[in-house]
C-alpha cells in the first residue's frame, strides 16, 4: 500500500467523522436553544475553535440560525459538514481502488444528496433533514466499511483517523460546554439545569447511556466521567483512544518497527484507562482537557511522520 | 450526406432483419418504449451511483458528466469478428515492428518506403527512446484501433492509437449494465464474455517486465483525479489489484523506481503509465511537470524499469504516419494487410492539397495530431463560413493536415428521445501485446446520438453501446 493511500483514508476517516460529529452538535444545540436561552451559539463556535471567524462572519441578529448555516454550509468554513463530505468523497476518489464499493457508493450518495440539496434555492434548504441525512448516511459508510473492508493496513489507517477525530471532539465538546455551564469548574450538582446538562450528553448522544449506567439524576462529574473516561461509551475519549493504541499496535505488528507515534498512542490510552474522575477534578477539567487536546495534535503529527505521510 | 449508411441491423437481403440482430429485432418488438425509458433511466442512475464519471478538460471541478449509455447492444456476428481479430493482430504486429525499427535501425527508410524525416521531424519522436531493446521488442502494448464499417463486408482502420487509449472500462461496465438490464436478452443470444480484460492485461504488463528473477511489481500511473479518464485509472488498478500512483508516490534511486509506503520504499519493475511522454519526467522531458518522476528515463534506459506504453509512440499513429501502415505490414511482416485504410489525401503533396481545398464540402479533414474529434472540418455538414475559416489554417499550414472522403459510416438502432432510430458508430477495439497477442471480443462501440451527425467522440456528444459479439455455435437459422 502507498504512503498517499494511507493518508487519503486517514483523513477521509477523519473528515467523516467531523462531519458526523458535527450534526450530531448542531442537533443537540438547536434542541437546546429551543427549551432554553443563552449563549449556545458563540459556544457551539468556539468548540470548533472558531469563535472569531464565526463573530466575524455574521452580522447581529439570527445568531443561531447564522451558526447553523455556518457549521453546515459555509464554503469558507473548512470544517463546515458539506465541506468535510466534499473534502472526504476527495480522497475516497482518489483511493477508488482501495476501498470497497460498499463504502464508496454509500459515501457518493450522501455527496449527490447534498448537492441536490444545494443546488435548491438556499431559503427553501431544509437544513434539519440535510442534517439528518449526513448522520443516517455516516453510519451508513461506517457500517459499510465495518462488514465490507478488508482487515489490512488501509482499514487501520481510516480507523485511526475516525477514533482520532471522534476522541478530539469529544473532548472540545466536553470541555466547552462544561465551562459554559461551569465556568469555575465546580462540579458540584448544586442548582443544576437539567436541560443543560442533558444536551451536554445528547452531543454525543448519551442521554439513554447515562440513565443505563449511573442509574441516577444527572452529575456534572459522572456527566464528564462518562464522556472522557467510560471505555464502554463508544464515543468517550477513552474508547476512542483506545481504538486509536490497538490500530497502531496492528500496524506495529504489519510493519515489524514502531515510533514515536506507537508510544505516544500506547501513552494517552493508558492515561485516560488509568484516570479517576475525582483525580482529573484535582487537577482541573480545564487543564486536564487542554493537555489531552494538545498531544492528540502532536499524535497526528507523529503519525504523519511516522508513516511517511507528511 | 453521403449515401445511404449501410444499417447493421435493417440492411439484410430486401431490407429484412440481418441474422446477428434478429434477437434484439425480437427484444425491441416485444419491450415498449415506455419499459426502454425506464430501462434508459435506470442506467444513468446507475452510472452516477458508481461514480463512472467523465470530466471534460477544462471543466470545474465537480462538474462530473456520465457518458450517455444507450441500451440496444451493437451485434458483431462470430466470423466478422474473426476476420477483425486477424486483421487487428496483423496491423498491430506491424505498427510494432514499426517502432521497433523508427527507434533502431530505420531500416523502413533505406528501403525508401517511409521517409525518414516522416519519424526524425515528427513532433512526437522522442530521440530519448533510440536504441532501447524492450521486452519481446514491443512498444505498442495497449492499442486501440478505430475501426468503422460501411457495408456487409467493408471495415476500414479509422485510426491507430497506441499512445494512452482509453476507454476500455466503458466495455467493462456497459457489460456489467446490460447483465443486469436485459438478462432475458442475454439468455436469447450466446455473448463471447469480455470480463477477462483485467486478467489479460494484467498478464500483458506481468510479461514485459526487464527482470526475470523476482515477481514483477505493476504500478499504474496516473495524472490524478483531475483528468478525465481518472475513473478508469482507478477501476483498472482495482480491476487488477495492482496500486494507482502518481508521480509522488514515485522516486527513483540510483536507476532503480520505488514507490514510497509505510512499510518503507517498494521495488517498481513496470509502470502502466496514462500520463503523456512530454510529461513523464521533468529531468528528460518537460522540466515544469509535475505528474512525473525525476530520473524514470534514466531507470528506463538502464533496464530497470519498463514503460508501458512505450516512449515516442506517436510517431506510429499520427494521421500522417497512418497512410504508409498498409506498406508496413507488407515490408515486415511479408503479408498483404486485411484491414483496408480510409483512402487518405495527404495534404504535404501538392496534388492531394489543390484536390482537398477544391473539395473542402465533400471531404472530412483533420488535424495529423489531433484527438478528439477536434481541430477538425466535416465538410458536408459545416457551413460556407465554417468551411472558408478552415481553409485559412490549412493554408497556412498544409503539412498539419490530412483529408479522407467523408464515409458512410454504419448506423445501428439506438433510443433516443424521438425513440428507436439509426445512429452512426464506430468501434474502437483493444489489442494487448506481450508475450503474446490477445483481443477480448469487440471494444467501445460509440454512436453519434445527434441525428446524422458522424462525431462519436464523448467529448463532442457522442455516447456508447455494449458490443456484442456472438458465440459460433449462433445457429444462423435460430
Amino acid at each position: 500500500m502507498l504512503s498517499s493511500t494511507a493518508k487519503n483514508l486517514y483523513w477521509m476517516g477523519r473528515y467523516l467523522q467531523r462531519a458526523k460529529s458535527t450534526a450530531r452538535l448542531i442537533e443537540a444545540t438547536q434542541r437546546m436553544a429551543l427549551q432554553s436561552r443563552g449563549e449556545e451559539a458563540a459556544g457551539v463556535a468556539a468548540i470548533f475553535g472558531m469563535e472569531d471567524e464565526f463573530r466575524q462572519s455574521q452580522a447581529q441578529g439570527e445568531r443561531l440560525a447564522s451558526l447553523i448555516d455556518f457549521l453546515v454550509i459555509d464554503e469558507n468554513n473548512p470544517s463546515s459538514i458539506v465541506n468535510s463530505i466534499a473534502a472526504a468523497r476527495r480522497n475516497a476518489r482518489e483511493e477508488r481502488n482501495n476501498i470497497t464499493v460498499d463504502v464508496w457508493e454509500s459515501l457518493n450518495a450522501l455527496w449527490l444528496e447534498l448537492s441536490a440539496r444545494l443546488r435548491g434555492k438556499r431559503a427553501n434548504l431544509d437544513r434539519g433533514a440535510l442534517i439528518e441525512s449526513v448522520k443516517k448516511q455516516a453510519v451508513m459508510i461506517f457500517g459499510a466499511a465495518q462488514v465490507t473492508l478488508l482487515r489490512d493496513e488501509a482499514n487501520n489507517f481510516l480507523q485511526l483517523g475516525a477514533f482520532l477525530e471522534r476522541a478530539d471532539n469529544t473532548g472540545r465538546i466536553l470541555d466547552v460546554k462544561f465551562h459554559l455551564l461551569r465556568p469555575d469548574g465546580n462540579p458540584s450538582a448544586e442548582g443544576l439545569d437539567y436541560f443543560a446538562w442533558s444536551e451536554l450528553l445528547a452531543c454525543i448522544g448519551a442521554v439513554r447511556t447515562y440513565r443505563r449506567i449511573y442509574r441516577s439524576s444527572l452529575n456534572p462529574m459522572k456527566v464528564a466521567e462518562l464522556m472522557m473516561l467510560r471505555r464502554d461509551v463508544p464515543r468517550s475519549v477513552h474508547h476512542c483512544l483506545w481504538m486509536v493504541d490497538l490500530n497502531m499496535r496492528e500496524l506495529a505488528d504489519a510493519y515489524g518497527t514502531r515510533g514515536e507515534a506507537d508510544r505516544m498512542a500506547g501513552e494517552l490510552h493508558a492515561r485516560l484507562r488509568y484516570a479517576r474522575i475525582d483525580k482529573v477534578f484535582e487537577i482541573g477539567l480545564a487543564k486536564f482537557l487542554g493537555q489531552l487536546r494538545g498531544d492528540i495534535g502532536t499524535l497526528s503529527d507523529e503519525i504523519g511522520r511516522q508513516f511517511l505521510l507528511d | 450526406m453521403a449515401a445511404k449508411a449501410f444499417d447493421e441491423m435493417n440492411s439484410g437481403t430486401d431490407g429484412s432483419v440481418r441474422v446477428p440482430y434478429r434477437g434484439v429485432a425480437d427484444w425491441l418488438a416485444r419491450t415498449s418504449p415506455e419499459r426502454l425509458e425506464a430501462t434508459r433511466r435506470e442506467v444513468d442512475l446507475f452510472y452516477r451511483r458508481h461514480g463512472i464519471t467523465f470530466g471534460a478538460y477544462g471543466a470545474a471541478e465537480g462538474s462530473e458528466t456520465t457518458i450517455p449509455f444507450d441500451i440496444i447492444p451493437r451485434v458483431i456476428a462470430y466470423d466478422e469478428w474473426q476476420f477483425l481479430h486477424k486483421g487487428l493482430s496483423q496491423r498491430v504486429r506491424a505498427l510494432n515492428a514499426f517502432l521497433t525499427d523508427a527507434y533502431g535501425q530505420r531500416e523502413i527508410c533505406r528501403a525508401g518506403i517511409v521517409p525518414e524525416e516522416q519519424i526524425l521531424m515528427n513532433g512526437e519522436f522522442v530521440a530519448m527512446a533510440q536504441g532501447l531493446q524492450l521486452p519481446g521488442g514491443v512498444h505498442a502494448h495497449i492499442a486501440g484501433i478505430d475501426l468503422v464499417r460501411v457495408g456487409e463486408k467493408d471495415f476500414y482502420v479509422l485510426e491507430d492509437n497506441v499512445r494512452t487509449p482509453s476507454g476500455v472500462s466503458y466495455v467493462l461496465e456497459n457489460r456489467e449494465v446490460m447483465m443486469r438490464l436485459a438478462p432475458e436478452l442475454f439468455a436469447a443470444m450466446s455473448v463471447l464474455p469480455v470480463a477477462d480484460y483485467s486478467e489479460e492485461l494484467l498478464a500483458t504488463l506481468r510479461s514485459v517486465s526487464f527482470s526475470d528473477g523476482h515477481e514483477p511489481n505493476v504500478v499504474l500511473l496516473t495524472p490524478g483525479h483531475y483528468n478525465s479518464a481518472y475513473f478508469e485509472h482507478a477501476f483498472l488498478a482495482d480491476e487488477m489489484g495492482i496500486e494507482l500512483v502518481k508521480g509522488s508516490d514515485l522516486f527513483v534511486d540510483e536507476s532503480r523506481v520505488y514507490m514510497r509506503t509505510p512499510r518503507g520504499p517498494q521495488r517498481v519493475d513496470v509502470i502502466y503509465r496514462r500520463v503523456d511522454d512530454a510529461f513523464l519526467d521533468p529531468l528528460a522531458m518537460r522540466p515544469d511537470s509535475f505528474l512525473g518522476v525525476a530520473g524514470l528515463l534514466g531507470a528506463l534506459r538502464a533496464g530497470r524499469v519498463n514503460i508501458v506504453n512505450a516512449l515516442g509512440n506517436g510517431v506510429a499513429d499520427d494521421k500522417s504516419t497512418y497512410t504508409y501502415v498498409p506498406e508496413m505490414v507488407r515490408f515486415y511482416l511479408g503479408e498483404e494487410p486485411i484491414l483496408q485504410n480510409v483512402p487518405t489525401w495527404r495534404c504535404d503533396r501538392a496534388d492531394d492539397y489543390k484536390y482537398v481545398l477544391e473539395h473542402l464540402s465533400e471531404i472530412v479533414v483533420k488535424e495529423v495530431h489531433g484527438s478528439g474529434g477536434k481541430g477538425m472540418l466535416v465538410g458536408p455538414t459545416s457551413s460556407k463560413a465554417e468551411i472558408e475559416e478552415f481553409a485559412a489554417l490549412l493554408k497556412a499550414r498544409p503539412d498539419n493536415y490530412i483529408a479522407q472522403p467523408t464515409l458512410a459510416l454504419s448506423t445501428c438502432p439506438t433510443f433516443v428521445s424521438q425513440g428507436v432510430a439509426p445512429r452512426h458508430v464506430d468501434l474502437r477495439p483493444f489489442v494487448l501485446s506481450g508475450k503474446k497477442i490477445t483481443i477480448v471480443p469487440g471494444g467501445l462501440t460509440r454512436v453519434a446520438l445527434k441525428e446524422g451527425s458522424l462525431v462519436v467522440n464523448s467529448s463532442q456528444g457522442g455516447g456508447t453501446k455494449d458490443t456484442w459479439v456472438l458465440a459460433s455455435d449462433q445457429a444462423d437459422d435460430r
